[in-house]
């Protein structure tokens, strides 16, 4: 905001933007790009600033279609148009697009628009001749069609086609043959495609560099062309179920130049398999085998030759710890480790794994239920340059094991501590990580506003705290961080019953807000919500579900003020029809959960639904769906919107205390 | 004269004219030929022989089938008439088998041996010619004593085909009086001698007696060139081992596209239309049944009688000429001006006797045989019929370049293999979105219009202009729905109207067109 006022008053004194010219506005401009709303005020100053500012842009993220045609007028230079706001995306629209755009086009992401066809994507390929990069991911309804289309894109270098699953080998085959400079394409989840699509991708596309080919039926029959490719670095065959150990033996060598490599969920392929896919792949840095076969000392030798590996993703496997040591033995230069949710990783393994490893950056140890303190001692002891620790539910460490990561690990920016038994003095010794801007302290319910307060007086980057469930936490603590941490954008405070207005009033500081969570806070009230809503401009995502004490006096300001506003969640709350209706004038609205709301009656709603156009997905009551006729829900899903009956009976609330219990029981 | 008669006549006129084409034809290859032979043999056969032959053999064969009409039989041993009958005549018509079949006219009979009589008369001379030159010119001329041969054995296969025919249209009426004469095995054996030779199978018991009885020199004419028997029989045992191999032949007439042989290192033998349409060429020697294959002729053979069922005579026949050196045989169509015809500047000959038949048959007859499924793809030769009818009614798949693959991994093969070709998406699959575009285009509208004013006109026949046509699209914010000015109480009667499917845009809007 600072900045904003003296560019205006500069600009006011001596028109001193008359003596610069428009490269270095430009490279003012670019400065701040980081806001949306720094470059609005700026290009409402005055004319020529909205001049320069409409030619400065290149990215564009419009919400609406309709308003296309104006916007793309006013922004002649946009090369990168991402449409992923706009549900609804018909031939015209992309018609628009393309006479308007033209050449200077090189971008556009279409991933979660829906109602093009290949009309629309034949007119952009032909007529913006330097599109180098589509993004048609969930086009489910496309077909060979639409792909034929794509393939007139004859400059086209990255291509994104996951879940388009009515596209066959056919409409690959157009693409191959069509779009000769493609570097990257991705054909996650297109179920059509077989080995011969595959094939002839790696045998037309040269330059291919990445390729993902997640839960295609594909089998060893298109891998060897794909491993012929000279460039590429990063495939991605995650659960490719047909691809075998018996099939991989045959191939005589892997890729020279492969860098990353995913075979998660492959259940096919053993260590046999992938030592032959990756012989002779010396300069592979990544690995992820999540969920694939089992981490054992073979597997482990077969990694031996790797000497350039960084990163290891093991997730979900099971693992012993004779393998984990020899992976220790193998790679001594990784910087990334994930082994969430991996069954059998013991202390014994770990540190053996973590002492050779000195230079881990990143390290995910979720759910390793068996660790105790002592793998703690080792990490923190050998890996002081840890910037992100994962750990949720490593329930047998201890909450002095905490002090330890505080202590030597410094560095963290991204710490995840949820369901542990951190307690005060814990939190106390992370807020020495001057760095942390994540941190994850969910379901601990060990911790008060003690703790937080010394993480809110330290953390000043502190961007992001989940304190979900957990009940110690009340306004103290919260006051501590909106004052320490002006930066925050995202805070979720779900089930901390304690919480009041107060809390809210002083978060409303933190202009940066775009992601606010109370579920289940009893005793916040509209008062505090309307605060939020006035000082949290950039909100984004609200939920106040069972806020039982919010209702139509926050959606007022809210539906005012927030004008970034695109999910909601006002079940059990007591927002009625007017409230909704309210909420209804929010242009960017596009998911809404509805549930249980006393004071809301179907023509209400309807009214509400029909009258926020950007609606993309609302979550009601099966209730509603035979009270509202069904001629309007099909107006509405023909204009993009997804609805989603529940019907759960109301709940009341649990007693926070007993939740983890409960879930314990569950997860057990 | 019954139209039937005339049929028949007919069927035999066609080749007694390719018969005298035949050395005509040669003969032009070879004046030194034409020169001692066939000015002779042409004369005699145009002045006379014609008029005087038919004149003076009809009467003795008019008696010879009158009086023994009666006592016509045939050996018990022969019982599968019907089916041999039906099997055999597939050189004539149609029309003239089924008359047969109902009954026997003799005067056919007597005309088709008249016309063989005529034949193997102009053959004798023809031989008699060739004995006598031998002796004036020893050696020095064997290539021209190789077309002598090859004409003989030309003219000696038909006759010995039509003979067979002949002897077939007798047996129903064989049949009918089985049980009334005595057993007549002289006139079995008139019959069947000539087939005797054909097979190259000992046959001790038509002996010298046979021979004697014999009105027409049929006999004599093969005794009194040996060679010539020879030939018919290393032709014969070619193809009775390329028969048995018919299906792996199919190609075969494809396959020689690129054999090079100097002309003249091989022999050329033209088959006449008739050969190449007989349906079998190999004859039980008994019955006259016809078979395709002699491996199934031995196993019909076993029928009659232990002698047929010993391992020598069930082996497969060996090629007596392998001691000596093998002339290589080509083969000629009998079609003018076809490339495969020896007269061809770029004569192509063809390999295999079953490359005449299924060459003569793709070329130059008539597509009888229609596929079943598509009614559009006919074949002149069955197993084309049966191999298009394996993969016809499939997804076709079809490549930019228009050519269509049964199989989808030979259409992205051959795409891998050529630059530029694209596979090509059928036509129906891209009409299909473009409509339902067209109906989201008409919720686009009635999104931004009004409450009640819902124009579809406006979207009429877009469909096929969307590439180029660009709507305006109604931007007044005006128009948009006014949320609290919504009158609600619309919605009390809507459930009175019927649920519509969702692609049906126009229904879904009606509701709003309520008064």
């Amino acid at each position: 905001m600072k900045r904003q006022k003296t560019l205006e008053t500069n600009a006011n004194n001596g028109n001193l933007f008359d003596l610069l010219s428009e490269e270095i506005v430009f490279t003012i401009l670019d400065f701040i790009d980081t806001n949306p709303l720094d470059r609005k005020s700026f290009s409402l100053v005055c004319k020529s600033f909205y001049i320069i500012e409409s030619k400065h842009r290149k990215n564009l993220t419009p919400l609406r279609q309709e308003h296309l045609p104006r916007i793309l007028n006013r922004y002649p230079h946009v090369n990168h148009l991402d449409l992923s706001l706009c549900p609804r995306i018909n031939d015209n629209s992309l018609n628009v697009i393309s006479n308007t755009c033209k050449d200077s086009l090189n971008s556009i992401d279409l991933s979660k628009s829906r109602f093009f066809s290949y009309n629309g994507l034949m007119s952009l390929a032909l007529n913006c001749k330097n599109l180098v990069s589509i993004d048609l991911s969930n086009a489910t309804e496309l077909r060979d069609s639409a792909a034929a289309a794509v393939a007139e894109a004859k400059n086209l270098e990255r291509l994104w086609l996951g879940r388009c699953k009515l596209i066959t080998d056919m409409g690959i085959g157009c693409i191959a043959v069509g779009c000769k400079k493609l570097r990257l394409i991705s054909l996650k989840w297109c179920i059509s495609v077989s080995d011969l699509g595959v094939g002839l991708i790696a045998v037309k596309c040269k330059e291919i560099r990445s390729l993902d080919l997640s839960y295609l039926p594909i089998t060893n029959k298109c891998l060897p062309s794909i491993l012929k490719l000279q460039h590429l670095e990063d495939i991605v065959l995650e659960g490719c179920f047909g691809i075998d150990d018996d099939s991989l033996a045959a191939l005589k060598h892997g890729c020279q130049s492969m860098k990353a490599l995913d075979i998660s969920s492959c259940q096919h392929i053993s260590h046999v398999g992938l030592s032959s896919l990756i012989s002779g792949a010396g300069s592979l840095q990544q690995l992820t085998l999540a969920y694939a076969c089992p981490v054992t000392l073979a597997l482990a030798n077969s990694l031996n030759r790797l000497s350039m590996l960084q990163s290891v993703k093991l997730d979900g496997c099971a693992v012993t710890s004779a393998g984990l040591t020899a992976i220790g033995n193998w790679c001594i230069s990784l910087s990334e480790l994930s082994l969430s949710k991996c069954l059998g990783v013991t202390d014994e393994g770990l540190s053996s794994l973590v002492t050779k490893n000195k230079d881990l950056k990143k390290l995910d140890i979720t759910c390793c239920r068996k660790i105790t303190g002592v793998s703690i001692a080792y990490i923190t002891n050998s890996c002081t340059n840890l910037t992100s620790l994962r750990m949720e539910s490593c329930t047998l460490v201890p909450s002095e094991a905490f002090v330890l990561i505080g202590q030597r690990c410094q560095f963290l920016e991204e710490l995840d501590l949820t369901d542990n038994e951190i307690d005060d003095e814990g939190l106390k010794s992370i807020s020495r990580c001057s760095n942390l801007s994540s941190l994850k302290l969910g379901i601990c319910l060990n911790i008060s506003d003690e703790g937080l307060s010394h993480v809110g007086m330290k953390c000043t980057k502190l961007t992001e705290l989940d304190l979900y469930r957990s009940a110690g936490i009340s306004d103290m603590g919260i006051i501590a961080i909106s004052r320490g941490c002006p930066g925050l954008e995202m805070i979720n405070m779900s089930y901390c019953i304690d919480i009041t207005d107060r809390s809210l009033l002083s978060l409303s500081k933190c202009s940066r807000l775009n992601t606010f969570e109370s579920r289940g806070c009893p005793l916040i009230t509209s008062l505090g919500l309307a605060a939020i809503a006035v000082g949290c401009r950039q909100l984004i995502k609200l939920d106040i579900k069972k806020c039982h004490n919010i209702g139509d006096a926050a959606m007022l300001p809210l539906a005012h003020f927030s004008q970034n506003l695109r999910q909601i969640t006002v079940s059990y709350s007591s927002v009625t029809d007017l409230g909704l209706l309210a909420l209804a004038s929010i242009s960017c609205l596009q998911s809404m959960t509805v549930l249980h709301l006393k004071g809301l009656t179907p023509s209400g709603l309807a009214a509400a639904v029909l009258a926020c156009g950007g609606l993309t997905k609302v979550k009601l009551h099966l209730y509603f769906k035979s009270l509202l006729p069904q001629p309007l829900f099909e107006h509405l899903e023909a204009r993009g919107c997804v609805f989603e009956w529940r019907d759960k009976e109301f709940q009341a609330e649990l007693d926070p205390k007993c939740y983890k219990f409960q879930w314990e029981d569950i997860a057990q | 004269m019954e139209p039937n008669d005339r049929l028949s006549l007919d069927a035999w006129a066609n080749p007694s004219s390719s018969c005298n084409g035949l050395p005509r034809k040669m003969s032009l290859e070879n004046p030194s030929f034409t020169n001692f032979n066939l000015q002779q043999q042409e004369q005699k056969w145009d002045d006379t022989s014609i008029l005087n032959y038919g004149i003076r053999i009809e009467p003795p064969f008019l008696e010879f089938n009158q009086a023994s009409e009666s006592e016509y039989l045939l050996s018990s041993t022969c019982n599968n008439q019907p089916k041999v009958l039906d099997q055999e005549d597939g050189l004539n018509n149609e029309a003239l088998q089924t008359s047969k079949s109902l009954d026997w006219d003799p005067r056919t009979m007597l005309n088709n041996l008249s016309f063989l009589e005529q034949k193997i008369h102009h053959l004798q001379d023809l031989v008699h010619l060739i004995v006598g030159r031998k002796g004036q010119a020893l050696g020095g001329h064997d290539q021209l004593v190789t077309q002598q041969q090859q004409l003989i054995t030309a003219d000696l296969t038909s006759i010995i085909v039509q003979l067979i025919s002949t002897a077939g249209s007798l047996l129903p009426s064989v049949k009918h009086k089985l049980s009334t004469g005595p057993p007549n095995g002289q006139l079995g054996e008139l019959l069947f001698p000539p087939l005797a030779g054909m097979n190259c199978v000992p046959q001790p018991q038509h002996g010298s007696g046979s021979v004697a009885v014999q009105p027409q020199c049929v006999t004599g004419s093969k005794v009194s060139d040996q060679c010539n028997q020879m030939d018919v029989t290393g032709s014969f045992g070619t193809e009775q081992n390329l028969s048995i191999e018919e299906h792996e032949m199919k190609e075969e007439e494809d396959a020689d596209e690129g054999e090079n042989l100097p002309p003249g290192s091989y022999d050329i033998l033209q088959l006449e239309k008739e050969e190449i349409l007989a349906p079998h060429t190999h004859f039980c020697t008994i019955c006259g049944k016809g078979f395709k294959r002699d491996a199934n002729l031995r196993m019909h053979m076993r029928g009659h009688g232990d002698e047929y069922k010993t391992p020598a005579a069930l082996a497969k026949p060996n090629k007596e000429s392998s001691s000596e050196p093998v002339i290589i045989k080509r083969y000629s169509c009998p079609f003018a001006g076809c490339k495969r015809n020896k007269d061809h500047k770029k004569f192509q000959p063809l390999k295999t006797i079953l490359c005449v038949k299924n060459h003569y048959k793709r070329t130059h007859c008539d597509k009888s045989y229609i596929c079943s499924r598509c009614n559009t793809k006919k074949f002149s030769v069955m197993a084309d019929l049966k191999t298009h009818e394996k993969h016809c009614g499939k997804d076709k798949w079809l490549c930019s370049c228009g050519t269509t693959f049964s199989r989808k991994d030979k259409l992205f093969g051959h795409i891998a293999l050529f630059q530029g070709h694209t596979p090509a998406i059928p036509l129906e699959e891209t009409k299909g979105p473009s409509v339902s575009c067209d109906k989201m285009d008409g919720n686009e509208a009635s999104n931004k219009s009004g409450n009640i004013n819902f124009s579809f006109g406006s979207n009429a026949g877009s469909g096929a202009q969307n590439i180029i046509e660009v709507k305006e699209d109604g931007d007044d914010p005006a128009s948009y729905f006014s949320p609290l000015s919504f009158d609600t109480c619309n919605f009390g009667g809507f459930h009175e109207f019927p649920r519509p499917t969702f692609d049906d845009s126009e229904s879904s809007f009606s509701f709003l067109e309520a008064p």
